[in-house]
C-alpha cells in the first residue's frame, strides 16, 4: 500500500475516501432524519389520511372544524397566547423601560426578576397558583372576608394566561431591554436637535427602534405558550389545542385522526410565527450604538418617581415569586384547603418522595444527563461542520437541528409513537415507542436548537488563526479540533450543557406522551402524577421544589461559566 | 423661520461632569458665516463644547449668545442649532426623505411645504436620486451627505459638525472637506467644526480655536496660530516643532547649550524658542550646530532627519529631488538656522 502511487488515494478509488468531518455530517443528517424530521412528517402526513382507507383527503380538517370543542379549543389556544404576550408585556415594559433610561438603584432587582420565573418549570408553578389564586385561594379568602368579593384570577382560561405570562414574560423583558440598550444616544440627540422631544420623540425614534426585539421576544412568548401542554393540563383546562391533541392521542388511540389535525396546526402556527418575525426582523438589525459611545441617556429619578418605581418593581416581584411561594407552602404544609395558610408545617412530604419517589430523580438526572451530552457532541460538531469546513449542504445540518425550535413537545411525542410504536427492539428492551431510550433522544432533539446556539458562538469566538497556527507547527486537522479548538470552546461547551440539562430535567410536554412505565418516568412526569389527586399535592410539591433547585442550580452554573468565559477572554485582550 | 446669520458669543462658560472639570472660562466670539474650528486633542473639551452649543451634556455655567438669545438653559429642541454627529446619527428605520423630513415634520409644517424642502436639501448635496433608499444601503460618505442634509433642511441659525470626517477613509476625507467648505460658502452658515486633526482644521477653517485640557489655548487664523504660536502647546499641535531652551541676550536667543539665535523681533524675557523643520538646513558642513543623523525618513515630497545635536534632537525637512544622496544614520552633519523670524515663547 505504502509504495502506490500518490495519485491512487485521491483519484481513482471505487468508494470516495470521506473525511471525518463528511462521515460525522452524515451521521448526524441520519439522526435528525430519523428523530426529527421523519417523525414530524409522518404527523403531517397522517393529518391528510383517511383514517380507514389511507387515502388522500381533507376529510379530518372538516371534521376538526365541524366539532365545537375543537373549533372553540382552537378559539381558545390562540386567546390565551395573545393575552399572555399582553400580560407579559406589561410587566416586562415598565421593568425594561425603568433599567435602560434611568439610573436607579434596583436594576439589579430587575435583573433577578427577570431570571426567577425562568427557574421554575411553569406546570409546576400551576398547582401553587392556584391555591393562593383560585376561587378559594388564599388572596380571594382575604377579599371575600374583608371586601366581600372575589378576583377570578385562575378561573378556566385566566389561570392559564397568568401563569403562562407571569412565567414567559422575561423573554419579552431580556430581547426589549437589549433593543433598548442598543440604540445609541445620538439618535435621540439628533431628534432632539432638529426639534424633537418627549413622547412624540419616544413614539417616532425610540419605540420604533426598539420593537424589532419587543417583537422577537413577543412571538417567542406567543408560540411557546401555544404549544404548551403542562400548563394547561395541570390547571385541568382540557378545552385548547395541545391538550387535545394529548387526551385524543392517549384517551382514544395512535390512530384517531384529530390528534394528527391539531399537531398539523400546531406546528404550522409555530413555523408562521417564526416565519413572520424573521419576515419582520430582516433587514431591521438596528443596533445602533457606537463604539465607545454609550446606550440612551439615562437621568436621575426624583424621590417620588423613585418610590413609584420600587412600587412597581415589588408589586411585580410579589406577583413573580407568588409560585415559588406558595410551592415552598405546599410542600412544607400539612393540610392547606379553604384557608389562606397551611394548618401546619411538616417536612413529611420530603420523606415522602425520598422513601417513594427517588427513582424519579435518578430517571431525570439520567436522562436530562445523556440528553445534554448528547446536545453538546452533536452541537460541536454541526457548528464546526457549518463554520469551519466547506462540506456541501452543511448549512442544512443548521437548519434541521434548529427546526425542532417549530416542533411542539406534544407533537414530536405523537410521531415518535406513531414510528416507533410497532418496532421491536432486541434483548428483551421491548417496544421502541416505550422504551426508556426513547425519551432521552426527544430531549435530546428538544434541547438541541440552544445547545448548538451556545457552541456556534463558542467556535465563533475562536480565532481561525488559532487553528492555522497548529496546523502550521504539524498538527493534523483530527489533532486540531482536539487540542486546540474543543479546549477554547470548553466554557461554551458547558454553558450550553448545562442550560440544555437544566431545561430537559423539567420538560413535561414529549416525555409525557413517552413514558412506558412509571419506574422509567422522569420527575416533571412524577410531579404530574402526584398533582392530580389532592393528597398528592405535598409530596408532588416537594418534587417541583427539587426541580426548582436542579434549574436554579444550573442556570446559576452556566451564568458563572459564561461570566468566566468572558473574564477570560477579555484578559487575554482577544481583539476580534 | 427665516435664515439669518448668526454670529456666536460665549463668556466664561464652566463645565463639569460630576467632580471632573471638562470646561473652564471659555470666553470667545464667532462671526456671522465664519468657518470656525475647534482644534484639540481626544480629551481637550472640544466635543464637550460643541455639544454644550447644541444642549446636551450637563448644563454649563455661563452665557452662549447666538445672535443676541442667550440659550445656555433652553431644552436642545428649542435652539435651532443644527448638528450633524460624528456617527451620523441616520435613523434606521427611515428611509432618506423620512430622515431629511423629520425636522420639518417636527415644526408642524404642512407636508405640501416640506416636500420640496426636503428634495432641495438632498439636490443640495447631490443625493437627490438616493431618497427613498434606507440608510443601511448607502457608503460612508453618503450616509454623511443624508445627515448633513438633514440638519440643513431645518435651516439652522449655526451649524455644528462634530469630527466630520473620522469615519471617511483618507481619499474621501479630502473630498468630503473640499466639499463641505464649498457647501458652508454657499449657505453661508455660522460653523463650527470638530477637530483633532490640525490638516482638517488648517485647510477648511477662517479661524479656530486650539483647546488642551478644558482651556483655550489661543484663538486665531491657521497662519497666525502656526507662524505665532502662544505657547508650546499650541507651537506643537500644529505642525512639527523644535523647542529650544535658553535666554535672551539682547536681540539674539541663546539656547541652553550656548548656541546663539538671532531674532528680528526680541521679545524680553523669552525662554524658548520654535524652529521648524523647513527652516533648517542640513549640509555636510558649513552650518552653526553640529550634529549626527540619527534617523531618517522618506515623506515623498521631503526628507525628515533626526538629527542629535548638543541643544537635543532636531527635526530637520529638506525637499526631496532625486539626485542628491540623503545623509545615512550616524553621518556627521551641520545645520544653519534661519531663525530671524521664529516664533518666542514666554513659558
Amino acid at each position: 500500500m505504502s509504495d502506490l502511487p500518490r495519485t491512487a488515494s485521491s483519484g481513482f478509488t471505487l468508494f470516495p475516501r470521506l473525511s471525518g468531518a463528511a462521515i460525522a455530517g452524515i451521521a448526524i443528517a441520519i439522526f435528525l432524519m430519523a428523530f426529527l424530521i421523519l417523525p414530524v412528517a409522518q404527523v403531517i402526513y397522517v393529518a391528510f389520511l383517511d383514517a380507514r382507507s389511507g387515502a388522500f383527503t381533507l376529510q379530518n380538517f372538516q371534521d376538526f372544524f365541524n366539532t365545537t370543542l375543537f373549533r372553540e379549543s382552537f378559539v381558545n389556544s390562540f386567546y390565551v397566547s395573545a393575552m399572555s404576550v399582553v400580560l407579559a408585556t406589561i410587566i416586562a415594559l415598565p421593568l425594561a423601560y425603568i433599567t435602560t433610561r434611568f439610573n436607579f438603584a434596583g436594576t439589579a432587582a430587575i435583573q433577578a426578576l427577570g431570571i426567577i420565573p425562568l427557574i421554575m418549570p411553569p406546570f409546576v408553578g400551576a398547582v401553587a397558583m392556584s391555591l393562593l389564586f383560585g376561587r378559594n385561594g388564599s388572596i380571594n379568602l382575604l377579599l371575600n372576608q374583608y371586601f366581600g368579593f372575589r378576583i377570578p384570577f385562575m378561573e378556566g382560561l385566566n389561570g392559564v394566561i397568568l401563569v403562562q405570562a407571569i412565567h414567559y414574560f422575561p423573554f419579552i423583558l431580556i430581547n426589549l431591554s437589549a433593543s433598548l440598550r442598543n440604540i445609541d444616544r445620538s439618535m435621540e440627540e439628533a431628534a432632539q436637535n432638529l426639534g424633537s422631544h418627549g413622547m412624540r420623540m419616544f413614539r417616532r425614534i425610540v419605540f420604533p427602534l426598539a420593537m424589532p426585539g419587543y417583537l422577537a421576544g413577543a412571538a417567542l412568548v406567543f408560540i411557546k405558550v401555544f404549544d404548551d401542554l403542562g400548563t394547561p393540563l395541570l390547571l385541568n383546562v382540557n378545552n385548547m389545542l395541545a391538550p387535545q391533541a394529548y387526551l385524543r392521542i392517549t384517551g382514544v388511540g395512535i390512530n384517531d385522526p384529530m390528534g394528527y389535525v391539531i399537531s398539523f396546526i400546531l406546528v404550522a402556527f409555530s413555523v408562521f410565527s417564526l416565519w413572520a418575525s424573521f419576515l419582520f426582523m430582516r433587514g431591521k438589525d438596528y443596533a445602533t450604538v457606537q463604539k465607545g459611545g454609550g446606550g440612551l441617556s439615562r437621568r436621575d429619578l426624583k424621590p417620588r418617581e423613585k418610590w413609584l418605581a420600587w412600587g412597581v418593581i415589588l408589586l411585580i416581584l410579589a406577583m413573580v415569586l407568588s409560585p415559588h411561594l406558595g410551592l415552598l407552602l405546599l410542600a412544607f404544609g400539612t393540610i392547606w384547603s379553604f384557608s389562606p395558610l397551611p394548618d401546619g408545617f411538616t417536612i413529611q412530604h420530603f420523606g415522602t418522595i425520598f422513601t417513594q419517589s427517588s427513582q424519579y430523580v435518578w430517571n431525570t438526572i439520567i436522562y436530562a444527563g445523556s440528553a445534554a451530552l448528547i446536545d453538546v457532541v452533536l452541537g460541536t460538531a454541526i457548528a464546526y461542520i457549518v463554520i469551519r469546513t466547506k462540506l456541501a449542504g452543511r448549512k442544512w445540518l443548521d437548519y434541521m437541528a434548529t427546526a425542532a425550535l417549530a416542533v411542539p413537545g406534544v407533537v414530536l411525542g405523537i410521531g415518535y409513537l406513531r414510528m416507533f410504536h410497532g418496532i421491536q427492539l432486541p434483548f428483551g428492551l421491548g417496544q421502541m415507542s416505550s422504551f426508556w431510550g426513547i425519551i432521552i433522544v426527544a430531549l435530546a432533539v428538544r434541547r438541541l436548537p440552544y445547545a448548538l446556539r451556545a457552541c456556534m458562538a463558542a467556535l465563533q469566538q475562536v480565532s481561525l488563526s488559532l487553528e492555522e497556527a497548529a496546523e502550521s507547527l504539524g498538527a493534523s486537522r483530527a489533532s486540531t479540533i482536539r487540542r486546540i479548538v474543543v479546549p477554547l470552546m470548553t466554557g461554551g461547551i458547558l454553558a450550553g450543557f448545562v442550560t440544555s440539562f437544566a431545561t430537559a430535567a423539567v420538560e413535561l410536554s414529549a416525555t409525557i406522551m413517552l413514558v412506558g412505565r412509571s419506574s422509567d418516568a422522569p420527575l416533571a412526569y412524577g410531579i404530574y402524577l402526584y398533582m392530580q389527586s389532592p393528597a398528592g399535592r405535598g409530596p408532588g410539591a416537594a418534587l417541583g421544589i427539587l426541580a426548582v433547585v436542579i434549574v436554579a442550580l444550573g442556570t446559576y452554573l452556566s451564568q458563572r461559566i459564561i461570566e468566566r468565559e468572558r473574564a477570560r477572554q477579555t484578559m487575554t485582550g482577544d481583539q476580534h | 423661520m427665516t435664515q439669518t446669520k448668526a454670529g456666536i458669543r460665549i463668556e466664561d462658560l464652566h463645565l463639569s461632569f460630576g467632580a471632573t472639570k471638562v470646561l473652564e472660562g471659555i470666553d470667545m466670539v464667532i462671526e456671522p458665516g465664519e468657518f470656525f474650528a475647534f482644534l484639540g486633542p481626544s480629551g481637550s473639551g472640544k466635543s464637550t463644547l460643541l455639544r454644550a452649543i447644541a444642549g446636551f451634556g450637563p448644563t454649563p455655567r455661563g452665557r452662549i449668545l447666538i445672535g443676541d438669545r442667550d440659550i445656555a438653559t433652553l431644552p436642545p429642541w428649542k435652539r435651532n442649532v443644527g448638528m450633524v454627529f460624528q456617527s451620523y446619527a441616520l435613523w434606521p428605520h427611515m428611509s432618506v426623505r423620512r430622515n431629511v423630513a423629520f425636522g420639518l415634520e417636527e415644526r408642524r409644517m404642512p407636508a405640501r411645504e416640506i416636500a420640496p424642502k426636503v428634495e432641495s436639501a438632498l439636490e443640495t448635496v447631490g443625493l437627490l436620486h438616493l431618497a427613498d433608499r434606507m440608510p443601511a444601503q448607502l457608503s460612508g460618505g453618503q450616509q454623511q451627505r443624508v445627515a448633513l442634509a438633514r440638519t440643513i433642511a431645518i435651516q439652522p441659525q449655526v451649524l455644528l459638525l462634530d469630527e466630520p470626517l473620522s469615519n471617511l477613509d483618507a481619499a474621501l476625507r479630502v473630498q468630503m472637506r473640499r466639499e463641505l467648505l464649498a457647501l458652508q460658502r454657499k449657505l453661508g452658515l455660522t460653523t463650527i467644526f470638530v477637530t483633532h486633526d490640525q490638516e482638517e482644521a488648517n485647510t477648511t477653517s477662517d479661524r479656530m480655536a486650539v483647546l488642551d485640557k478644558g482651556v483655550i489655548q489661543q484663538i486665531g487664523t491657521p497662519q497666525q496660530l502656526y507662524d505665532a504660536p502662544a505657547n508650546a502647546f499650541v507651537a506643537g499641535f500644529l505642525g512639527t516643532a523644535n523647542i529650544l531652551k535658553g535666554a535672551m541676550q539682547g536681540a539674539d536667543f541663546v539656547t541652553d547649550a550656548g548656541q546663539r539665535l538671532p531674532v528680528s523681533a526680541p521679545v524680553q524675557g523669552a525662554k524658548r524658542i520654535v524652529l521648524r523643520p523647513q527652516n533648517i538646513r542640513i549640509a555636510a558642513s558649513g552650518g552653526e550646530i553640529a550634529g549626527k543623523v540619527s534617523h531618517r525618513e522618506f515623506l515623498g515630497s521631503q526628507i525628515r532627519y533626526l538629527v542629535e545635536t548638543p541643544d537635543g534632537r532636531i527635526i530637520v525637512d529638506t525637499l526631496h529631488s532625486s539626485g542628491y544622496p540623503p545623509y545615512d544614520a550616524g553621518a556627521p552633519v551641520s545645520l544653519s538656522i534661519d531663525s530671524q523670524s521664529a516664533p518666542l515663547l514666554a513659558d
